[in-house]
C-alpha cells in the first residue's frame, strides 16, 4: 500500500480568485497515500476552497490538481474518483438511509447493492437504521451515514468538511476516534479541513495550517506545536509566550538574547530568525514548559535555567492543572500551566514569583511579525 | 342574584372559558362550510320553478342524470381541458421561471422578480379588458385557445411564487452532494433536485388548477362563443338554476376532499413506518 501512488493528491500552483479578493493564494501541497492530512485554520482562510478545488466543486483560478498520475483539473466533480463528507452532512431528505449510502454505487449503475450497503452500515454500526429518514436519526448517526454514504464508493482520496462541528464535544471526541479507527482500517486518503487544533492534532499525521488563503506551516502535530515557524501558527495551536528580544550574542549552538534586562538563552536551532547582534527576535515559550517558584526560593533554581520574575496576577484551578497568568516587566500576561502535584500554597494572586524554563524549551521567531497573530482567531472558538 | 344562581353562573363562564378555543375553532370552521354544506344540500332538492332557492323536497333526480342540463356537461368539459392544459403550461413554466430567479445571477433579475408578481397584484377586470384588446388587435380568434393563453399568463405568477419558496429554502450543498455521489448533470435534477422541489411544485399546480377552472372575468372577456363551466353557471343564475350545479359543485367539493384525505392517509402511514 505504502508504494502505490495512485491515492497521492497533488495541487501545484493551484488559486483561486473570487473578484477582487484572493480566497486561495498559489499554493503546492502533496498529501501522500494513505495519509490523515488535516487543513487547519480560521474560517474565510482558504483551508474550504482548497478543499472544494480537489473535489471539483470549485473551479481554481490557476494551476492543477492530479490524483495519482491523473490531472483532474477540468474533471467535473461527477468524474473523480472523490468523494466528500459535507459539513452539516448534506444527507438526501427524501431517501432513506439505505439509499442514501446506495445512491453513488446506483449512479455508477451498479445493480445488486444491497451486500455492500449493508456491510457498510456495518462498519459504522448503523445496520437496525436502514429504513429511517436522516431525520429521524441523532447528529452523531447522521455523520456516520455521511461517512459511509462516500466511503462505500471507495474514493482514492476522501474529503471531510469540518465533519464534527454540528457534534457537541463528548460526540466529536468519540467520533475522533472512530474516524481514525476507519481511515486505518480501510488505508484511504483522508483529508479533513476543520478549525478545532486540537481535532486536528489528534486525529492527522500531517497538519497544514493555513492562514489568509496561504500555508503558514507545513508538518506533524508535535513539530507544529513544538517549534513554530510563525506568530501564527505558535498562537494559533495552543498558546504560546512571546517576548520581544534583541539578540546579545551566539555561543555554540545557542543564542543568547536581553529582554527587559534579563538574559534569556534558546538553541540556535530552534530560531527560525536571523540571529545577527543586536537583531530584534520574538522569544517563545509555551505555558506547560515552564516552572513556577515563589520568590522567596529564587535561590533554589538551578542556574542554566533561563528565568523571568513576575507576580501573579490572577490564577484558575482546573482539577489535573492550575492556570497562572503572571504580570512580568516582559510580558503583561504571562501564562503558566501546572500540574497539581504539590501545590504551593503561597502561589496566590499578588505573589512575587520567579518563572523559569529549560534553554531546550525555548523557540525563536522573526520579530517581524505581529506578536499576536492567530490570538483572536482561537479565542473565538 | 341568590348564591345557587350565582354559583351556577360562575360554573357556566368557567366552562365558557376552558373551552372557548375549541367553540372559537368550530364557529370559524362551520363559517367555512356552510356554503358547502348548502350546496350540497340543495343538490338533492326538487325545485318548483327554474330557480333552486328555496327547499321543496327530498330527491336524487339530479343526480341520477347530473347532464340533464343542455350544454352544461359540456361546458364542464371545457373547463377541465383548459384546466388541466393551464396547470401543465403553468406549472412547467413557472417551475423553470422559479430555478432562473433563485439559482441564477442574470441582468434585471430584480426586476423580473418583482415584475413576476404583477398579474397577482392586477385587478382581475383590468387585465381581462387589456388581454381582450391584445387579441384583437391581433386578429386573434377568441375560443378555447386564448382562454388557455390567458390562463396560463395569470397562473404563473402563483405556481412561481410557490416553487420559489420551496427552491429558496433547499440546501445547494445537497446537489453538490450528489454531483460528488457520481450524479451528472441530468441525473442531480431527476434524483435530488425535482423530488425535493416537488411539494412546492405540486402545491404550484393545485392552486393554478383552481385557479383556471373557477376563473369567471378574465375567461368571460376573452372566450369569444367558448362556454365554460363558470360562464355557464352565471349565464343560467338569470333564467334559473339547474340543481345539476349543485351536483357538480358538491362533486369537484367530495374529489378535492378525497384527495386531501388521501394524502393524509399516505403521509401518516410513511411517518407510522418510519418510527
Amino acid at each position: 500500500m505504502t508504494n502505490d501512488s495512485s491515492g497521492d493528491v497533488r495541487l501545484s500552483g493551484i488559486s483561486k480568485t473570487y473578484g477582487s479578493f484572493t480566497a486561495v493564494h498559489p499554493l503546492d501541497l502533496t498529501v501522500p497515500q494513505g495519509s490523515f492530512f488535516a487543513l487547519l485554520g480560521a474560517s474565510g482562510c482558504g483551508k474550504t476552497t482548497t478543499l472544494r478545488m480537489i473535489a471539483g466543486l470549485e473551479e481554481p483560478t490557476s494551476g492543477t490538481v492530479h490524483l495519482g498520475d491523473q490531472e483532474v483539473t477540468q474533471l467535473p466533480p461527477y468524474k473523480r474518483p472523490v468523494n466528500t463528507v459535507f459539513q452539516s452532512y448534506a444527507l438526501f431528505p427524501h431517501l432513506d438511509i439505505f439509499e442514501n449510502v446506495a445512491f453513488g454505487l446506483r449512479r455508477r449503475g451498479i445493480r445488486s447493492v444491497k451486500k455492500q450497503v449493508e456491510d457498510m452500515l456495518d462498519l459504522v454500526q448503523l445496520g437496525e437504521q436502514a429504513r429511517k429518514r436522516p431525520h429521524q436519526l441523532s447528529g452523531g448517526q447522521q455523520q456516520r451515514v455521511a461517512v459511509a454514504r462516500a466511503l462505500i464508493n471507495t474514493p482514492k482520496v476522501l474529503l471531510l468538511d469540518e465533519p464534527l462541528g454540528a457534534l457537541d464535544l463528548k460526540l466529536r471526541r468519540q467520533m475522533q476516534l472512530e474516524l481514525k479507527r476507519i481511515q486505518t482500517e480501510v488505508g484511504i486518503t483522508f483529508i479533513h479541513v476543520t478549525h478545532d487544533q486540537e481535532e486536528a492534532m489528534t486525529m492527522a499525521d500531517t497538519v497544514a495550517v493555513m492562514n489568509a488563503g496561504r500555508v503558514e506551516q507545513l508538518g506533524s502535530p508535535t513539530d507544529l506545536y513544538e517549534n513554530p515557524r510563525t506568530t501564527f501558527v505558535a498562537n494559533f495551536l495552543g498558546t504560546s509566550n512571546l517576548i520581544e528580544a534583541e539578540v546579545d550574542n551566539k555561543t555554540g549552538g545557542e543564542v543568547v538574547v536581553r529582554a527587559a534586562g534579563g538574559k534569556l538563552v534558546l538553541p540556535e536551532t530552534r530560531c527560525s530568525a536571523p540571529t545577527t547582534t543586536g537583531g530584534k527576535v520574538l522569544v517563545g515559550v509555551r505555558p506547560e514548559k515552564i516552572t513556577l517558584t515563589h520568590a522567596d526560593d529564587a535561590g533554589e533554581i538551578p542556574t542554566a535555567r533561563n528565568r523571568i520574575t513576575g507576580t501573579i496576577a490572577a490564577t484558575s484551578f482546573i482539577g489535573v492543572s492550575t492556570q497562572y497568568v503572571i504580570d512580568s516587566p516582559v510580558c503583561p500576561e504571562f501564562e503558566v500551566y501546572a500540574q497539581n502535584i504539590d501545590r504551593d500554597a503561597r502561589l496566590v494572586p499578588g505573589a512575587g514569583v520567579v518563572l523559569h524554563w529549560s534553554p531546550a524549551h525555548t523557540f525563536g521567531l522573526d520579530a517581524a511579525q505581529a506578536i499576536d497573530a492567530g490570538v483572536e482567531e482561537e479565542a473565538a472558538l | 342574584m341568590d348564591t345557587r344562581q350565582s354559583r351556577i353562573f360562575g360554573t357556566s363562564v368557567n366552562w365558557l372559558r376552558r373551552h372557548f378555543v375549541v367553540i372559537a375553532g368550530l364557529v370559524t370552521l362551520g363559517y367555512l362550510l356552510l356554503p358547502n354544506v348548502v350546496v350540497t344540500v340543495f343538490s338533492f332538492n326538487n325545485p318548483k320553478g327554474r330557480f333552486n332557492y328555496q327547499w321543496q323536497e327530498f330527491s336524487t333526480d339530479a343526480w341520477k342524470d347530473p347532464c340533464g342540463v343542455a350544454d352544461m356537461c359540456g361546458s364542464l368539459s371545457v373547463s377541465l381541458q383548459i384546466a388541466f392544459w393551464a396547470t401543465l403550461g403553468a406549472t412547467v413554466l413557472g417551475t423553470m421561471i422559479a430555478f432562473a430567479l433563485v439559482r441564477y445571477r442574470f441582468r434585471a433579475r430584480g426586476a423580473v422578480n418583482s415584475l413576476i408578481f404583477l398579474p397577482m397584484a392586477m385587478p382581475e377586470v383590468v387585465m381581462a379588458a387589456s388581454l381582450l384588446t391584445l387579441f384583437l388587435n391581433l386578429g386573434a380568434q377568441l375560443g378555447f385557445w386564448t382562454i388557455l393563453i390567458a390562463h396560463i399568463m395569470f397562473c404563473l405568477s402563483f405556481v412561481v411564487t410557490a416553487v420559489k419558496a420551496r427552491v429558496m429554502s433547499m440546501d445547494p450543498r445537497l446537489e453538490q452532494a450528489a454531483q460528488d455521489l457520481y450524479a451528472g448533470p441530468f441525473q442531480t435534477f431527476i434524483r435530488v433536485t425535482l423530488p425535493i422541489a416537488a411539494p412546492g411544485i405540486a402545491a404550484g399546480a393545485l392552486l393554478a388548477f383552481a385557479l383556471s377552472f373557477d376563473d369567471f372575468i378574465i375567461t368571460n372577456f376573452n372566450a369569444g362563443s367558448t362556454v365554460t363551466f363558470p360562464m355557464f353557471v352565471w349565464g343560467s343564475a338569470q333564467r334559473g338554476t339547474p340543481v345539476q350545479i349543485n351536483v357538480i359543485g358538491t362533486a369537484m367539493f367530495l374529489v378535492a376532499v378525497l384527495l386531501v384525505l388521501a394524502s393524509m392517509v399516505v403521509s401518516n402511514r410513511r411517518n407510522r413506518h418510519k418510527a
